[in-house]
C-alpha cells in the first residue's frame, strides 16, 4: 500500500466515503514491520559504535567538550554570536547608504557611459572586424585580462590535478599487493571499493541510445558556438562548456573505456597545454604590435563574414578547447581519479 | 483578425503551461517521497514546457525562430525523461526506506537499475 493512499485513507473525506459505502474498516496487513525493526537494529549498532567512541580514553574530543561545557566557553559564544549579527547589519547598512550615492538608472551622464562604452560601440567593428561587440571587447580590446582568465582555468585544472590524479600504475599494484599480503589476504574496504571495475560503469540501455541521438549534435552546437563566436552572441567560454557538457554524457553514457579511445590523459594533455601556448603566442603578438605601433599583418576580412576579424576567431578555437578539457577533467578526475 | 486569434489561442496555450507549472510545483512541495516529487517535476519539463513554448510558436507564426522554438521543445523531451529515469534508478539503489514508500517485490530491488 503506497503512502499516498494510506494518507488519503487517513483523511475524513475518505472516511466519510467509505461510511457512506458501508464498507467494514480494513485492518491491514503491516508489510512495514519487518522493514522498521531491520532499520532499529541498525540504530542500535550505530549508537553501541557511538558509545564506543565515547569510552575512550582523554581524547580532544572529550576535552573539547568539556571546555565547552564550562561557563566561559558558553558567554564567548553569545558574544561571538551578537558580533556575527552587529557585523551582518553593518556591512548591510554600509551597502544600503552606497546605493543612496549612486546615479539614478538609466540616466545617460552615469560614468558607464562614457566615451570608452561609445568608441566599443562605433569603432568596434571597424577596428576588430566582429559583428558581435562583446567578444571584439574581451578578445581583442582586453585581450590580456582574458588570457588571465584562461590561465585561471588551467591553474584550477592543475590544482584538481594534484589534489586527485590517481593512476593505477605498477607502484600502487605493488603497494596494493603488500597491503593485502599484511592483512593476511584479506582486502580492506576501501581498496575493494577504489578498484572495483564495477566503478566504472555505464549507462544503460535508454541513457546510451539517447546520447547516441544526442551527442553529436551537442558537439555540432559547441563547434558552431566556438566558430562563430565573432558573428553572434557565443564564443569559447560558452562554446567550450556546450563542448564540455557533451563529453561528459558521452562518458556517462558509454563508460571510460570508449571515452578513452579518442580522449585520453595524452591527448588530454597536448590539446590543453597546446592551445594555451598557442594562445599565449597570439597574445605576446598582439602586444609586441600594440606596444611598438606597428599594423598586425592579419587582415581583417569582410565584416560579417566566417573568416573575418583577424585572429579573433583562432582565439575563440583554443579557449573553447581550453575550457571543455577543464570541465571534462574536472568530471572525470572526481568520478575516477584519472582520466 | 487572424493575428488576433493566434494571439488569444497562443495565449491560452503559455498560460495552460503556467499553471501546469504552478500545479507541478506543489506537487513538488506537497509530496515527501523522492519518486513523487520527481514525477511532479517532470511535469513542468515536459507539459509546461511543451505548452509555454507551443504558445509562443503560434504566436510568432511561420519563422526560423518558430523552428528553433520546435527543437527545443524536442530536446527537453529527449532530456527530462532520460534523467528523470536517471534519478529514478540511483533512488531504488540507495534508498532506506523505500518498501515504506511504494510497493515492491523483493527480488526486483538492486538489480540492474541503473
Amino acid at each position: 500500500m503506497s503512502r499516498i493512499r494510506k494518507d488519503y485513507e487517513k483523511t475524513k473525506t475518505a472516511k466519510f466515503l467509505s461510511f457512506v459505502r458501508g464498507d467494514k474498516p480494513v485492518v491491514e496487513e503491516d508489510r512495514t514491520e519487518e522493514w522498521r525493526r531491520r532499520v532499529e537494529e541498525v540504530a542500535e549498532a550505530d549508537a553501541a559504535e557511538n558509545a564506543s567512541y565515547l569510552e575512550l580514553p582523554d581524547t580532544d574530543l572529550q576535552a573539547d567538550r568539556r571546555l565547552t561545557r564550562m561557563g566561559g566557553m558558553r558567554v564567548m559564544r553569545r558574544i561571538y554570536y551578537a558580533l556575527a549579527l552587529l557585523m551582518c547589519f553593518l556591512i548591510v547598512g554600509l551597502l544600503i547608504l552606497n546605493i543612496a550615492y549612486m546615479p539614478p538608472f538609466g540616466s545617460a551622464d552615469t560614468p558607464a557611459n562614457n566615451e570608452v562604452s561609445e568608441r566599443y560601440l562605433e569603432k568596434g567593428g571597424e577596428e576588430t572586424g566582429v559583428v558581435n561587440t562583446v567578444t571584439g571587447m574581451i578578445l581583442q580590446y582586453r585581450a590580456f585580462d582574458t588570457f588571465g582568465e584562461t590561465n585561471v582555468l588551467f591553474i584550477g585544472a592543475c590544482s584538481v590535478i594534484i589534489l586527485l590524479l590517481h593512476r593505477e600504475g605498477e607502484k600502487d599494484k605493488r603497494r596494493l599487493q603488500s597491503e593485502s599480503v599484511s592483512d593476511g589476504g584479506d582486502e580492506s574496504e576501501w581498496t575493494r571499493v577504489t578498484y572495483n571495475p564495477e566503478y566504472d560503469r555505464k549507462g544503460d540501455a535508454i541513457l546510451q541510445t539517447i546520447a547516441k541521438l544526442v551527442v553529436p549534435i551537442i558537439f555540432l552546437f559547441g563547434l558552431y558556438i566556438l566558430l562563430n563566436g565573432h558573428l553572434s552572441p557565443g564564443g569559447g567560454f560558452s562554446g567550450g562548456a556546450v563542448l564540455g557538457a557533451g563529453l561528459i554524457l558521452y562518458n556517462q553514457a558509454f563508460g571510460f573505456r570508449r571515452t578513452e579511445r579518442f580522449f585520453d590523459e595524452k591527448i588530454y594533455d597536448i590539446i590543453k597545454v597546446g592551445s594555451l601556448c598557442l594562445y599565449a603566442m597570439v597574445i605576446a603578438y598582439y602586444l609586441f604590435t600594440g606596444a611598438n605601433g606597428i599594423p598586425s599583418i592579419v587582415p581583417l576580412g569582410r565584416l560579417g563574414d566566417i573568416l573575418s576579424s583577424g585572429l579573433i576567431l583562432p582565439i575563440n578555437l583554443l579557449v573553447g578547447l581550453e575550457v571543455a578539457c577543464t570541465m571534462y577533467a574536472f568530471y572525470a578526475l572526481f568520478r575516477k581519479g584519472s582520466f | 483578425m487572424m493575428e488576433w486569434i493566434r494571439f488569444i489561442v497562443g495565449g491560452l496555450c503559455i498560460l495552460a503551461g503556467i499553471a501546469t507549472a504552478a500545479i507541478a510545483v506543489y506537487g513538488l512541495f506537497k509530496f515527501h517521497f523522492a519518486m513523487n516529487r520527481m514525477h511532479a517535476a517532470a511535469t513542468t519539463d515536459t507539459l509546461g514546457i511543451l505548452l509555454v513554448l507551443l504558445g509562443l510558436i503560434v504566436i510568432r507564426g511561420a519563422a526560423w525562430d518558430a523552428l528553433k522554438l520546435a527543437l527545443i521543445i524536442l530536446f527537453f523531451w529527449f532530456a527530462s525523461p532520460v534523467s528523470s529515469h536517471l534519478i529514478a534508478g540511483l533512488e531504488v539503489e540507495i534508498s532506506d526506506r523505500l518498501p515504506e514508500n511504494c510497493e515492491i517485490e523483493e527480488e526486483e530491488r538492486g538489480g540492474d537499475a541503473s
